[in-house]
């Protein structure tokens, strides 16, 4: 398909895209093991139900939701691992699960806990497979290579059998391996799973600067709020295998949380600071320090009226911290689901 | 544009041959002694037929099981021995160590995909690595072989066998290769759909040890009262260990000996078209079934 055609539509284009797969449901015991000879009892697990999304070229998008959410179901889709039951989707023009040779030419996946380096071998020589896999003619690699290991800081390692590595420096030798062939469409599933906080932020920043240079398509899942904060303009956030959200982080504050954070410093006897113990949703205590939660629409007038009151030294207001306001937004999916809201899902234990 | 596509599949596979010898040749010890050990369970069938061979040409015993010349179904003492030696050549060719597990392993713990998402063909892959690993074998393993074949060398009586011969045994050996790659490739794949693959495996191990003149030469089984010795004729398990050793002998020879390697070639074909269907489909229900 011409570039110009390509480059006028959503590079990702998901349309009502549902899986479902059975998984065996084994009874606890060993009459229940022997019964599981001669009928099994399965469980339909909807991983993604009606799943409709597009995005732009150059968008960094996060999937983000809780374990078994559908979201690495998602991605395996979008790579042609699996097939739907029911949707379309296209990557570049392409559908994903025909895994025709030129698609998959274009995109990689990294999959955080999976390895696909030679565990007895240098990293050197897998890149180097990598490269006549994808057919990336020599020059290009050579210099992909060497910028790649110069950003992640990995080029003295090349050298040594991938076993020998560490969790972090294995991670960033898979991100080379899965980026030497220039791939316009990046999949990461859980890239920083595991890895220190030294070695998750260097593979954020190179995520970052990557991205920025080479204005490639990414989508990430990950757990973890750090990752996404740095990386991501837009957040999806998968529940149950439904879109529960599609928008920015700082949309999500505003729609999930309606409270804000007040930290106070106060000035003064001691006294007055105790009147202040009384407040509603006092979160800690730590004179002359109070720290307190307060509905958003009543920060000014919760605000004045202490002024009025108390010695104010310094004043803080915040959103509250991203990790609480997500999980919120788990827990309120979850109970939306069991209000039937996710439609049948009644009927999944079959 | 098509010739730049073929010279970039063959760098390919070229580079990932070589990287397949590095990988092995991190395990050289272990190799060594995998080599040296191939040879016991040998020693152990020699000296017992050696015992047979000794109690029969007694004077006195039961020689109904021996033949004029104190042969046994048309073997002679050295003629045994001979195959012996024959078959280990034969079975280092055909036998796969690792390679139903390995494939088993690869679609349980989803290593698989691999294969889904790059550009590249899994048994492909396999087949090229499996080359490379034999090639390190048979250069870490020739100096012992050379060595037990020439103190060996007066049990094969006749010598060596004319050009014609020597072709359709030397042919029925890279054939056994392959047949063996892709027998045990498709027992591999059958993973797709029982995730447990081991008895399988075991059964094959069994059938093969019995069936393909692993044990003892497919001469021994018997005609009556089931024609075993016949049915074997229409089973791939011969190819892997006694027809090679069996051309070499002259034990197979004329028209039966090129009727059996054209076999060989359907057998190979069979085989490999099979595992091309089993991945297809496999990869077709692996990626219905979530993944």
């Amino acid at each position: 398909m011409p570039e110009s055609i390509i480059s006028q539509m959503s590079i990702i284009e998901i349309k009502n895209l549902t899986k479902s797969y059975r998984v065996y449901q084994k009874q606890e015991g060993m009459m229940a093991s022997i019964r599981g000879l001669f009928r099994r009892e399965y469980r339909e697990v909807h991983a993604v139900r009606d799943i409709s999304l597009n995005v732009e070229p150059g968008e960094f998008v996060a999937f983000l939701g809780p374990n078994g959410a559908g979201k690495t179901t998602t991605l395996k889709l979008l790579s042609g691992v699996i097939n739907p039951d029911s949707g379309a989707c296209q990557v570049m023009g392409y559908v994903p699960w025909e895994r025709e040779n030129e698609y998959r030419r274009r995109f990689a996946l990294v999959m955080g806990q999976k390895n696909q380096l030679w565990w007895d071998l240098p990293a050197a020589e897998s890149f180097r497979l990598n490269q006549h896999i994808y057919a990336v003619p020599v020059v290009d690699f050579n210099r992909t290579r060497d910028e790649l290991c110069d950003m992640l800081d990995v080029t003295h390692l090349l050298g040594q059998p991938v076993r020998e590595l560490s969790l972090g420096e294995r991670m960033k030798m898979e991100l080379i391996a899965a980026l030497l062939h220039s791939p316009d469409v990046l999949f990461l599933d859980e890239p920083t799973i595991g890895l220190d906080v030294v070695a998750q932020h260097k593979i954020q920043q190179f995520l970052k600067a990557y991205q920025e240079d080479r204005k490639s398509t990414i989508v990430l899942t990950s757990h973890y709020m750090k990752d996404i904060q740095a990386l991501c303009q837009r957040v999806i956030i998968i529940a149950q295998g439904a879109i529960y959200h599609d928008g920015s982080l700082d949309e999500i504050v505003d729609r999930f949380s309606g409270d804000k954070i007040v930290t106070l410093q106060i000035g003064g006897p001691d006294e007055a600071f105790e009147g202040l113990r009384a407040l509603p949703n006092v979160i800690e205590v730590e004179p002359p320090r109070i720290k307190f939660r307060v509905g958003r629409d009543d920060v000014a007038k919760t605000l004045s009226d202490i002024l009025s009151t108390h010695a104010v030294e310094d004043i803080v207001v915040e959103d509250p911290p991203l990790e609480e306001v997500i999980a919120k937004v788990f827990t309120d999916a979850q109970d939306a689901k069991s209000l039937g809201e996710f439609g049948t899902s009644a009927a999944e234990a079959r | 544009m098509y010739a730049s596509r073929w010279y970039d599949r063959a760098t390919m596979w070229w580079t990932f041959f070589q990287i397949s010898i590095n990988e092995r040749l991190v395990y050289r010890l272990d190799f060594v002694i995998g080599t040296l050990m191939r040879f016991l369970p040998t020693m152990t069938q020699i000296f017992l037929w050696w015992a047979i061979f000794d109690s029969i040409s007694t004077p006195g015993s039961a020689d109904s099981v021996a033949g004029p010349d104190g042969e046994i179904a048309g073997f002679s003492f050295g003629d045994m021995i001979a195959y012996y030696l024959l078959v280990i050549i034969s079975r280092a060719f055909s036998s796969m160590p690792g390679l139903t597990t390995g494939i088993a392993n690869q679609v349980r713990n989803g290593e698989v995909k691999k294969f889904l998402i790059q550009p590249v063909d899994m048994l492909g892959c396999l087949l090229v690595q499996r080359i490379a690993h034999k090639l390190v074998y048979y250069l870490i393993a020739s100096l012992p072989f050379a060595l037990v074949f020439w103190m060996a060398g007066s049990f094969f009586v006749n010598g060596w066998p004319p050009a014609d011969v020597t072709f359709v045994f030397v042919v029925s050996l890279l054939l056994s290769f392959l047949l063996g790659f892709y027998l045990e490739a498709c027992i591999g794949l059958i993973s797709f759909w029982f995730l447990e693959v081991t008895s399988l495996t075991f059964i094959y191990m069994l059938l093969t040890f019995l069936l393909s003149g692993h044990m003892f030469p497919l001469e021994l089984l018997p005609a009556r009262p089931i024609d075993l010795r016949g049915f074997v004729e229409f089973l791939p398990f011969q190819y892997l260990a006694y027809f090679p050793a069996a051309v070499f002998l002259g034990k197979v020879q004329g028209p039966g000996m090129w009727n059996g390697l054209a076999t060989e070639v359907i057998w190979v074909l069979t085989f490999m078209l099979l595992s091309r269907v089993l991945w297809k489909r496999g990869i077709k229900r692996y990626s219905g079934f979530g993944g």
